[in-house]
């Protein structure tokens, strides 16, 4: 185990490093100016374009910038953003933390609908109940979650008044983005979890379980449930950059001031320290969490063997 | 259906004592509803099985004979499978009628079951010391340390080596032999009554075999349990059961003590299974074959069910179904234990 | 026991291909005749395959189908409910509505198709050399796939299009960088799985060479899998292009484009509503199509799946 953590560490850092040379060489090497717009019309003064390229280091050498791009970002350093003059980190942070209030919301969501869902449809197979679901997933998969976003403004906002059209920060206003987001991973997961346990339900060992004589609840929830939750934690730590993907929408549909939103904004402004530091954060902790589902399958799945 | 005929009861074997049979199972018909119609599984299987007895169930795949085994567990898959009509009798009452919770809790401490392949029936994501204490954590509320234990104890009676450092291994992580022995200690755990082996070394290799067959013999003695030996292989009973059922089409076709039907079968498909085995002194000749296919269970052929594939198959044998009768001596002495479903029982046993 | 309910249960699909016993002169069916036998008998998969060649003759006879200048903005009639000369009304430039959708779907299938198409021919070659070179090759080949997997799709494809500026040409390209990496894992994973089947080793002991085990034995083979990603994931690249416009980062904002189109109505919303549902079941009608067409294909390509 250990051995195998260390080199699937390792492989990190090789994806880690080709990202960022991807990331350098798309916004400072390809053609097209960082400091274009920066500071507004005023800003086309040359002098001025020069003394900012100066002061953000754009006409060193590229290696050299891209050592220090790396460094920077090793530390955790992100540089100051080109339109508040204030540290990246800084602005990001608490925007981090709303982002990642959104997104946890919704995985939970994703984890209790969508295994619930999946668990009522495959015990009672073929049943209103399947049926129902069976159709409401399909049916979730053809729905961006820009549509979602909307049609559930439109009833709990418009319709019903349960909920605010802006976020204000509190509770309630949480309900409607996280949902927005959860809504077609939890119809994938349920989905996925029908199949599987389908398959778990016909396996010879559900039969020993039950011949064993352990109660109804035992051979569900021990010996059926931990095969069938395999596939979906895999699932869940894949479908993560999709989850990302869409917390850009429902930010945007909501006003969430994430770092989705923010990433927006900043590519309008063309404010490179914000994407660069969205766009880093992102792909880190994809990466990361594909390592950490990677383990936890092995954790959850003896026969695999780690080599 | 001329099933219910065999209340011309089997007649009784040694070792039943006063108390009865372990197992009783009366005209039991189980079937399954499936999308091409209603297969008929078992179609009026009676036998019977008393403390420190063994009884093969000989049969091919589809003849029945496991259908019946899990219908004594109470583990068919229902739907689409349902026992349609009979009784089980375990220990003087039809468990049948119980509920679903009582049968449950008869299931581990009084009747057990062991299946072919261990390695998809044990459950892949646990620790084998898991899936033993199981047993005792559920039925008798043993502590996990306890059950533990217990667990390491068990898998030292079936011999396997090291028990201590590998109670805490994975299914995957042991022999098939190995893993045949897990299964029957799963299965002597709580030291059942009853133990139903279906097809226990089929999965196995040869040189194995035989080492999980006399394990299972030896502890079967030992606890004086009731063992239901369900097989398709008749060199594997010769050495063990007491007495022998063969199945085919979810019928017996004929019972009877095992040395005897090795000596003189009285049924046709009993006699095309023996010449089907290979013989040493008969090295060099044609080995012999039934020919045909096993019958489809959705339509049955009229008659007895074997007659497609019977060298002997007259008029009669394709419009009534033989019942299971006794067979007698030539002077007219019924021969204790023996019964065969053929109308010409007597030509074949004398023949 | 266990034959019983496995003959039962495979029945379904297995015993349904066969041709009827009525036509016996025509009793060679090809694989591919009973992948499309399978494809056909499943009713989603049908209504999937409708839904698609309405949105392709919708895109193609859009000029002849749309009562007006999707372009055309006329300041005097805007944001007028459905009804009338409009059919579903006008937007807040008075541009006609139903002419826009219309359109819309031109954009939707040249960027699903295009991109897909392009994520397939860069994850095919890829992933055949890595599949089927093995070793060094196929490490260099799979730590720069994970490279381009790492960047979760949407943000990826921002990177590019803030080098390559909005616009048509660059939001095809930015999915396709982004989503050739999982076509490269199918089919390797794949080839990996028939490199050593026998029929592989029988080319290759016959004197066969490499690129004609490629090409003839092991590509046939594995391209089932990626036929099925690609129609399922049309709908996804379908939807990706719409996010990034309705992000406003897509294609340019005066294009008619069911992303601009729903990005413009969040505006009007519980006041204006026919602005965002007409595009919003436009797009939904798509998408669904296309998942439908890839289920029913994966389905019918490897009937043990389902």
């Amino acid at each position: 185990m250990g051995r195998y953590v260390i080199r699937r560490l390792g492989q990190m850092v090789v994806v880690l490093f080709g990202a960022t040379v991807v990331l350098f060489c798309c916004l400072f090497v390809l053609p097209g100016d960082p400091v274009g717009s920066l500071g507004g019309d005023k800003a086309r003064d040359p002098a001025v374009v020069e003394q900012l390229r100066e002061r953000y280091g754009l006409n060193d050498p590229l290696p050299v910038q891209y050592g220090n791009f790396v460094k920077n970002l090793a530390q955790g350093d992100l540089g100051e953003d080109f339109t508040q003059r204030r540290p990246v980190t800084e602005i990001l942070q608490p925007k981090l933390v709303n982002t990642a209030e959104l997104a946890i919301t919704a995985i939970v969501i994703d984890i209790v609908i969508g295994l619930l869902a999946g668990l009522v449809a495959a015990l009672f197979r073929y049943s209103f109940w399947d049926v129902l679901i069976t159709l409401l997933t399909t049916m979730a998969v053809g729905f961006p979650s820009f549509v979602i976003g909307m049609v559930l403004q439109k009833a709990f906002v418009v319709e019903l008044p349960w909920f605010p059209l802006i976020s204000d920060g509190t509770v309630n206003s949480l309900i409607l983005p996280a949902f927005t987001l959860a809504i077609l991973d939890a119809a994938l997961v349920a989905r996925l979890m029908r199949g599987t346990m389908l398959e778990v339900l016909r396996a010879d060992y559900v039969k020993t379980a039950i011949a064993k004589g352990l109660p109804r609840r035992t051979v569900l929830f021990k010996h059926v449930m931990r095969n069938s939750i395999i596939p979906v934690v895999t699932y869940l730590g894949i479908s993560f950059g999709t989850l990302l993907g869409g917390a850009l929408i429902t930010e945007a549909i909501f006003n969430w001031d994430g770092i989705g939103l923010a990433l927006v904004q900043a590519v309008q402004q063309q404010n490179n320290p914000i994407i660069i530091g969205v766009v880093s954060f992102g792909v880190a902790v994809f990466v990361l969490l594909n390592l950490i589902v990677d383990l936890l399958y092995a954790v959850l799945d003896p026969r695999i063997r780690l080599a | 259906m001329t099933t219910s005929s065999i209340t011309a009861e089997v007649p009784r074997q040694r070792g039943e004592g006063a108390e009865g049979p372990v197992l009783e199972v009366r005209d039991l018909h189980v079937e399954f509803k499936t999308r091409e119609g209603v297969v008929k599984a078992v179609n009026g299987v009676n036998y019977s099985v008393s403390s420190g007895e063994t009884l093969a169930v000989l049969g091919e795949s589809g003849s029945g004979k496991s259908v019946t085994a899990q219908a004594i567990m109470g583990i068919l898959d229902s739907p689409p499978g349902r026992v349609s009509k009979g009784e089980i009798l375990f220990q003087g009452r039809d468990i049948l009628q119980l509920p679903e919770s009582e049968r449950r809790k008869l299931r581990g401490p009084k009747m057990a079951m062991i299946f072919q392949d261990a390695l998809s029936a044990l459950n892949p994501v646990f620790s084998v010391g898991n899936q033993l204490g199981e047993m005792f954590r559920v039925h008798q509320g043993m502590s996990k340390k306890d059950a533990k234990a217990k667990s390491i104890e068990l898998m030292e009676r079936v011999k396997i080596p090291a028990a201590r450092s590998r109670v805490n291994d994975y299914p995957h992580q042991f022999s098939g032999g190995m893993r045949q022995r897990i299964m029957i200690a799963m299965a002597l755990a709580l030291e059942p009554d009853l133990i139903i082996a279906d097809e226990p070394t089929t999965a196995l290799d040869v040189t194995v075999q035989a080492q999980v067959m006399d394990l299972l013999a030896d502890l079967q003695r030992e606890y004086n349990m009731g063992l239901i030996l369900i097989t398709h292989d008749l060199g594997v009973v010769a050495d063990v059961a007491d007495k022998i059922a063969v199945m085919y089409a979810g019928r017996i076709v004929e019972q009877a003590p095992i040395h005897e039907l090795y000596k003189r079968p009285a049924h046709p498909y009993t006699r095309g299974l023996l010449d089907s085995i290979p013989r040493l002194d008969q090295k060099g000749q044609e080995l012999y074959a039934i020919k045909g296919l096993p019958p489809n269970l959705l339509k049955t052929p009229s008659g007895c069910a074997f007659n497609p594939r019977c060298p002997k198959a007259q008029d009669i044998c394709r419009t009534e179904v033989p019942a299971l009768l006794p067979v007698t001596e030539r002077d007219g002495t019924e021969l204790a234990g023996r019964g065969s479903a053929c109308h010409f029982r007597e030509e074949q046993l004398h023949g | 026991m266990s034959e019983l309910t496995k003959s039962t249960a495979g029945a379904g699909p297995a015993q349904t291909a066969p041709a009827a016993p009525a036509e016996p002169a025509i009793a060679r069916v090809t694989q591919w005749g009973e992948i499309r036998h399978r494809f056909l008998a499943n009713k989603l998969a049908v209504i999937g395959l409708v839904l698609v060649a309405l949105l392709f003759l919708v895109a193609i006879f859009a000029p002849l189908l749309s009562p007006h200048d999707p372009y055309a903005q006329d300041l005097t009639n805007t944001l007028q409910g459905p009804g009338g000369d409009h059919l579903l009304g006008t937007d807040a430039l008075g541009r006609d509505q139903l002419s826009r959708i219309l359109y819309g779907s031109r954009i939707a299938v040249v960027v699903g198709l295009a991109s897909i198409f392009l994520a397939c021919v860069i994850g095919i070659a890829v992933g055949a050399l890595a599949g089927y070179f093995g070793r060094g090759t196929d490490s260099v080949l799979m730590r720069i796939a994970d490279v381009f997997f790492a960047f979760p799709l949407l943000i990826g494809a921002i990177v590019i299009i803030i080098v390559m500026g909005r616009g048509v040409t660059p939001v095809i390209i930015s999915l396709a960088v982004f989503s050739w990496p999982t076509v490269s894992r199918l089919l390797r994973s794949s080839i990996l799985s028939v490199r050593e089947a026998d029929y592989v080793l029988a080319a290759r002991a016959l004197g066969a060479n490499t690129r004609r085990i490629i090409l003839r034995h092991i590509l046939p083979n594995s391209i089932a899998a990626v036929m099925a990603y690609a129609a399922f994931n049309v709908g996804g690249a379908i939807v990706a292009e719409a996010s990034l416009s309705f992000l406003g980062v897509g294609v340019s904002p005066e294009v008619p484009e069911w992303g601009n189109m729903l990005a413009a109505a969040k505006d009007f919303m519980g006041v204006k509503d026919y602005l965002w549902t007409y595009p919003s079941i436009a797009i939904v009608l798509t998408v669904l199509g296309f998942v439908f067409v890839g289920d029913g294909l994966r389905d019918a390509l490897d009937p043990k799946l389902r």
